[in-house]
């Protein structure tokens, strides 16, 4: 388990050898065919800063040879807002008076029938609060077995599960997991997750093991850029991706590094803030440092930074999202999770990619080749 | 009663253990093996284990390779 | 320096494993062995002539500090290989093994789906699996995962001395190991053995490269630095190789974070 590895990476240490990374372990670093985490803390230390146009045209060349030139689409849905933990950093947090909203079946499908009119979409993210009494494997379940008619490839962004319960869900279709760490700062994390089942480090940072067990195809992991030193955070992401392409290799894996904006009520304001540049530099240098992984970037991101950087390493977007149940079809005025910076249309996000000489897929996987889910489903 | 031991024919007193063939055969202590019939006989079964006509008899020792 | 290779939770300070075959007499093996440093050595089985009486090559190699592998040279699917490995684990004392499974005559390729599935049996059976293999990174996955203690993939077909021909595999496994590699076969020069090790390889096992130079003693030394210089290397973190780095005037790619 993930856990008994990361316990003995120190935190202030890894810091540290960021930070007095030198030149010549930056270069050292894009010498090398295959780097190892060592070479991607000299990639995102201050001292590849200057490297950072070499860096693009090393990840845009490793991007294209495995991804050729396109980009994979997706769409979230949040199928509800309940929830009982508390992050202090998100709008849906327990103590929120806001209003709670459950989908119900018709609701659900409502909505995925609305997503199906902004564009082709086929890769659907399914996402919900932590709830596991009101909104929990069983709800999960109904809303797949729904989305089957109108999607071919299902991801779920939910709770950390039990392998068991992985398991199950996949049998309703289920293909991906995507599960934000949100930190790796172990001490820190109660801080930010002080309720509810998610404030156990060690059940959310082992919850990609039991993916993985699960038979899970594509697990997504994540940081939060805006809690700790996204440095050192990221660099313990490194470790976690390598630790399960090792030991589950039979597994994709994707990486997201949404940064946190400033709160529009007043709630939560970032520890720390990544710049435009340094979100290129990390993307590049994630690129480097696996030339396969899966890397995602949401509507968070604003227009020109996805135009941009789709070209250069990025290999999966979302388009015209709404964060908020029920927010495309049934609830239309509800609140948001996080705010949206790129709201364009479907179609222009579309326009933009081809501009650029890359292809928008929406559809990659048909369920047909299942055979796996099928007969375990029988 | 004969016996076969590594292919070659060899002949051996009636209800001979496995411990009188290695005699007879001057084995060493150390560094070799004995199968019977293609089940490895370890060195402390070798009194008890009585041969019959007609076994198959593989003894291996090291040999030099990579 | 203190890098000491673990395997099956025994340590050794030599990374250098040595195949006994091919020495022009088991004096010369004994000299080549000690002037190498190895602490694990390969042998082979044979079925006695009875009517032979030839030095014991056992005493030759059977030295404290040293672990012998026995190998399964000459078996051709995994129940002869199983066979093999209860007879060396009588005769040796040791549940140390190198399976090596070639039915192929020709290049004495290794066959993968029985050595997968010896591999599954003997670790059932207890035995320190160390299998030889081909340089395929999935096949070195399944026999990790089936328990190996080290996968042994060969960078060129035995006895042929031409390096590390299969360069991009091996590093391929190295990377996603979490068993020692050990790079076996094919290593003709103390130059691959150092690369070999310049790309992250646990150890290296050489044998022909040895055993046939005009002068196996000097080799072995040679082997011997070339493993500790290529480790060395791969410790202190190797220079930067090919890319261009000259710093570029325009920023095409990045300019528009300059905005
Ligand atoms: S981040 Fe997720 S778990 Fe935490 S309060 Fe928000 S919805 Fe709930």
């Amino acid at each position: 388990m993930f856990s008994d590895v990361i316990r003995k990476i120190d935190w202030e240490e890894t810091t540290e050898r960021i930070m007095s990374m030198t030149d010549a372990d930056v270069r050292r670093a894009l010498g090398k065919s295959r780097c190892d985490v060592d070479d991607f803390m000299a990639m995102i230390s201050p001292a590849a800063a200057p490297y950072l146009e070499q860096m693009a045209a090393l990840s845009q060349k490793y991007t294209r040879e495995r991804f050729g030139k396109t980009i994979n689409m997706f769409i979230p849905i949040y199928i509800t807002n309940s929830c009982s933990n508390s992050c202090v950093y998100c709008g849906f947090h327990v103590e929120n008076k806001i209003k709670r909203i459950i989908l119900k079946e018709d609701e659900i499908v409502r909505e995925y029938q609305a997503i199906k009119q902004l564009g082709p979409f086929d890769n659907l993210l399914i996402v919900t609060g932590e709830n596991p009494a009101m909104a929990g494997v069983p709800y999960l379940a109904k809303a797949l077995d729904l989305a089957k008619p109108y999607f071919n490839n299902l991801q779920i962004e939910v709770m950390p599960l039990k392998s068991e319960e992985y398991a199950e869900l996949r049998k309703h279709g289920m293909n991906g997991v995507i599960c934000f760490q949100e930190t790796y700062h172990e001490a820190n994390y109660k801080k930010y997750h002080p309720r509810g089942q998610k404030s156990i480090f060690e059940w959310r940072v082992n919850g990609f093991d039991r993916m993985a067990q699960a038979g899970v195809h594509k697990i997504g992991m994540g940081v939060l850029i805006g809690l700790e030193d996204w440095r050192t955070d990221i660099t313990m992401m490194a470790y976690h991706l390598r630790y399960l392409e090792k030991n589950y290799w039979r597994t994709q894996y994707s990486v997201n590094f949404p940064r946190m904006r400033p709160s529009e009520n007043g709630g939560f304001q970032p520890n720390v803030v990544m710049s435009d540049k340094e979100l290129a530099q990390v993307t590049f240098a994630m690129r480097i440092f696996d030339h396969d992984v899966d890397i995602s970037y949401s509507t968070r991101e604003p227009e020109f930074i996805r135009n941009n950087m789709a070209a250069l390493g990025v290999t999966t977007m979302s388009a015209e999202s709404k964060t908020d149940p029920g927010g495309y079809a049934c609830y239309p005025q509800s609140l948001e999770q996080f705010h949206i910076n790129d709201d364009r249309k479907t179609a222009d996000v579309v326009a933009a990619l081809r501009a650029r000489g890359l292809e928008p897929v929406f559809k990659n996987w048909d369920s047909s080749f299942d055979h796996e889910e099928m007969l375990l489903a029988k | 009663m004969n016996i076969v031991v590594n292919g070659e024919k060899v002949e051996v007193p009636g209800g001979a253990s496995v411990k009188l063939l290695a005699d007879m055969q001057n084995l060493p202590d150390k560094g070799v093996a004995v199968a019977v019939n293609n089940d490895m006989v370890p060195r402390t079964e070798w009194e008890n284990r009585l041969l019959n006509e007609g076994d198959d008899v593989i003894i291996i020792r090291a040999v030099c390779g990579g | 320096m203190d890098d000491k290779l673990v395997i099956a939770g025994k340590e050794f300070s030599s990374r250098l494993f040595l195949g006994t075959g091919k020495f022009s007499s088991n004096e010369v093996m004994a000299k080549a062995i000690e002037a190498s440093g190895t602490e694990m050595v390969t042998l082979a089985m044979k079925r006695i002539k009875l009517s032979d009486s030839s030095d014991d090559m056992l005493q030759h190699i059977a030295k404290p500090n040293i672990q012998l592998l026995p190998n399964t040279s000459g078996v051709r699917n995994a129940e002869e290989a199983v066979f093999a490995a209860k007879m060396a684990r009588e005769a040796f004392g040791t549940n140390w093994l190198k399976l090596e499974i070639h039915p192929d005559p020709r290049y004495l390729l290794p066959d993968p789906v029985e050595t997968l599935k010896a591999t599954e049996q003997l670790v059932k059976d207890g035995f320190v699996v160390l299998p030889y293999c081909q340089a395929d990174p999935v096949l070195c996955k399944r026999l990790a995962e089936a328990g190996a203690a080290t996968v042994m993939p060969l960078a060129a077909p035995i006895g042929t001395n031409r390096g590390l021909v299969t360069l991009d595999f091996l590093q391929a496994i190295i990377e996603e190991a979490t068993v020692p590699v050990v790079v076996d076969a094919g290593i003709g020069a103390p130059s691959d053995a150092a690369k070999a090790f310049e790309i992250g390889a646990s150890a290296v096992l050489v044998n022909t490269a040895i055993s046939v130079a005009a002068n196996p003693v000097e080799m072995a030394v040679a082997f011997k630095e070339a493993s500790v210089a290529g480790r060395r290397a791969y410790l202190a973190g190797l220079g930067a190789q090919s890319a261009d780095f000259s710093a570029q005037a325009s920023s095409p790619l990045t300019s528009f974070l300059n905005d």
